[in-house]
């Protein structure tokens, strides 16, 4: 009844919270911390153990703070060369690569997201079954050998070019956020086709063009399957495939470290070493996350949407 | 005005247009869409070229392939490499690790992420919900390489976090290492996906439910309804079209298993629950050089997997009435 007299003082006063209310608050602010915790801990200790030392670490004295501070391992684990070379190529593929990938989808999405577009039914109908139907990975395997593909840089620009997924965000985007109008009136205007997408299309699409451009990005950043069927060659490798020998398969090629004292104490630290790698493959992509992170989130909503 | 112009423009085009033969309007309009043509010849020839290329190829699932003699002079054996795998000892085992690792994906990455998008709706907190949300999506950027290497360090016996916990908690020696045992493989598997793509996954809820008007809130609430209420009866039935299309979504993909990360989780220890169809395709394949009982292996998940994927399709186009579907 006080709740009653309450309101007709005023609407807007909130009910009156019960206990089950309260209860429901204190879960979710439990909830919330929890997760917080289960995915911040296990980022902190590895990154409070590639600061520590070796011994420290194997006596389990490592909770969230470095123990024995010190920078051995990131010193040892430069001084390996692969992982150089390995950060050079990541960074050719994911350039080139990304660079050729948006080209292609823009090229493919401008032309489906034209109404009047003669073959646009046979483009959808094409994409669509390519998205369906796949040869495998053994008659793929068998195509690039025979054109004498695998073991080159192509292999790799080529077989991850295309990405039909992101054509369609890309297509759905021009439908629902350039007007058609706009791009009529610029075609009785006189502009080409190609003169509309560059001058009026693209310039009002930079929020779905950063999106593919991160999504091609982050794939071709972290894809390692590819490269580790298709190439040969240690200096065709990008870090994803040096890291795994170092993480997984554990094992470092020796001869890459010219310094024999350093050898010496690789053997010790071989734990701090494979933290440490963990950071600084991680790193570049982390640290630019809060930058790019609404762009992502914008992309997962287009993604949405389908037309 | 600006309407009218193109219309009285467009019907004496349109009448001319219906005069002439129709390979003369087929000429017409390529002429008019050339631009268009020449911007798709590239992803076209591409498509063909590299996705449609290999079905040529997918012929050596049904011959003894031999590199030498090339696909064409292969002998022709008809359905004896499928025969062979169905038969197989560890067809058995290989289905079911395939099915088992997907339905207990599907039961445990599923329902998570709605369940923290919920409670990231309902707190009021707005400094905890927006940390909360900017931490847990960062795993979504850890590669799947990176992905197995912390959880091979984390979960080491010797130098990882579950070592310590062992260790703090009176335990002597070393603890069984995890990593190597095969009834651990689905759950560090599945586990470690929620681990990596709760928060991410949150994003899509999260949007949905800030979208609902708030006068329903209002009127929920003016109505006696206490937030639990609210949150059975205005919340959850806002997000349901979207998790009963993402789940039908899910079904379909039931044979596919992200097999980049089940490889990498693989040891000799784990194998009889972590080999899946993918991983063996690759590893007879290309390991073994079987390539066309490889391939045999591949045509076959391909099919189930296509037929799920049009099942889950028609499903949900039926229940959205041909709203929502893949394709």
């Amino acid at each position: 009844m006080a709740l009653l007299a309450k309101k007709t003082h005023d609407i807007k006063i909130k009910r009156k919270r019960t206990w089950d209310d309260h209860l429901l608050y204190m879960l979710t602010n439990v909830v919330l911390v929890f997760a917080l915790v289960i995915v911040a801990y296990p980022i902190l200790y590895v990154v409070a153990c590639s600061f520590s030392s070796g011994s420290a670490i194997n006596r389990g004295e490592v909770w969230v703070w470095p123990v024995g501070f010190n920078l051995e391992g990131y010193k040892l684990l430069f001084s390996y060369s692969a992982i150089w070379t390995g950060y050079k190529n990541t960074i050719f593929y994911t350039v080139v690569c990304t660079t050729c990938s948006v080209i292609t989808t823009v090229m493919c999405a401008y032309p489906l997201s034209r109404p009047n577009y003669q073959g646009r039914r046979g483009l959808a109908t094409l994409l669509t079954l390519s998205m369906m139907f796949g040869a495998g990975l053994i008659p793929t395997y068998l195509l690039y050998s025979n054109l004498n593909l695998t073991n080159t840089r192509w292999v790799i620009i080529i077989n991850g070019l295309f990405g039909v997924w992101n054509t369609i965000i890309v297509r759905t985007f021009f439908q629902s956020s350039i007007p058609n109008e706009l791009i009529e009136a610029a075609r009785i205007d006189g502009c080409t086709e190609l003169r509309t997408l560059f001058q009026i299309v693209l310039p009002l699409s930079t929020a779905v063009l950063a999106v593919i451009t991160l999504y091609y990005a982050v794939s071709n950043w972290n894809g390692y399957f590819e490269h580790m069927i298709y190439l040969r060659d240690r200096d065709l490798m990008p870090l994803s495939i040096i890291v795994r020998d170092i993480l997984i398969s554990a094992s470092i090629n020796l001869e890459d470290i010219q310094d024999p004292e350093l050898i010496e104490k690789m053997s010790g630290v071989t734990d701090v070493i494979k933290y440490c790698t963990i950071v600084v493959t991680s790193g570049p992509i982390i640290a630019a996350y809060p930058f790019v992170q609404k762009y992502f989130k914008k992309g997962v909503m287009i993604g949405s949407i389908k037309g | 005005m600006k309407t009218k112009t193109p219309k009285a423009a467009a019907a004496p085009v349109a009448l001319t247009l219906r005069q002439r033969s129709k390979l003369q309007q087929f000429l017409v309009r390529f002429r008019k869409n050339w631009q268009l043509h020449m911007l798709v010849l590239i992803p076209v020839l591409y498509v063909v070229i590299f996705h449609f290329g290999p079905m040529y190829g997918l012929q050596i699932a049904f011959r003894d392939f031999k590199p030498r003699a090339g696909i064409w002079n292969s002998e022709w054996v008809g359905l004896k490499h499928i025969i062979n795998f169905v038969t197989a000892y560890n067809y058995g085992e290989l289905l079911w690790n395939t099915v088992a690792i997907n339905l207990y994906q599907t039961f445990i990455t599923f329902p998570i992420p709605i369940f923290l998008a919920l409670m990231l709706h309902v707190n009021e907190h707005k400094w905890l919900v927006k940390i909360t949300q900017n931490v847990t999506y960062v795993p979504h950027f850890i590669s799947t390489v990176v992905m197995v290497g912390i959880l091979n360090q984390v979960l080491s016996p010797v130098s990882g976090i579950v070592g310590n916990v062992y260790r703090a908690f009176g335990g002597v020696g070393l603890c069984p290492d995890i990593r190597a045992s095969a009834a651990a493989f689905r759950h560090l598997y599945v586990w470690s996906g929620t681990w990596q793509g709760m928060g991410w996954a949150t994003i899509l809820y999260v949007a949905a439910l800030s979208g609902v008007s708030s006068d329903l809130h209002e009127a929920a609430e003016l109505d006696g309804a206490s937030r639990w209420k609210r949150v059975i009866h205005v919340d959850l039935p806002t997000i349901m079209p979207t998790v009963i299309i993402k789940f039908i979504m899910q079904f379909g993909s039931m044979m596919t298993v992200g097999y980049q990360k089940v490889y990498l989780m693989q040891n000799d220890l784990n194998l009889s629950t972590s080999e899946v169809i993918s991983t063996y395709i690759y590893k007879v394949g290309l390991g073994k050089m079987q390539m066309s009982f490889s391939s045999a292996v591949g045509l076959f998940n391909s099919i189930i997997n296509t037929s799920l994927l049009f099942l889950a399709n028609s499903f949900s186009r039926w229940l959205t009435s041909g709203e929502q579907g893949l394709f």
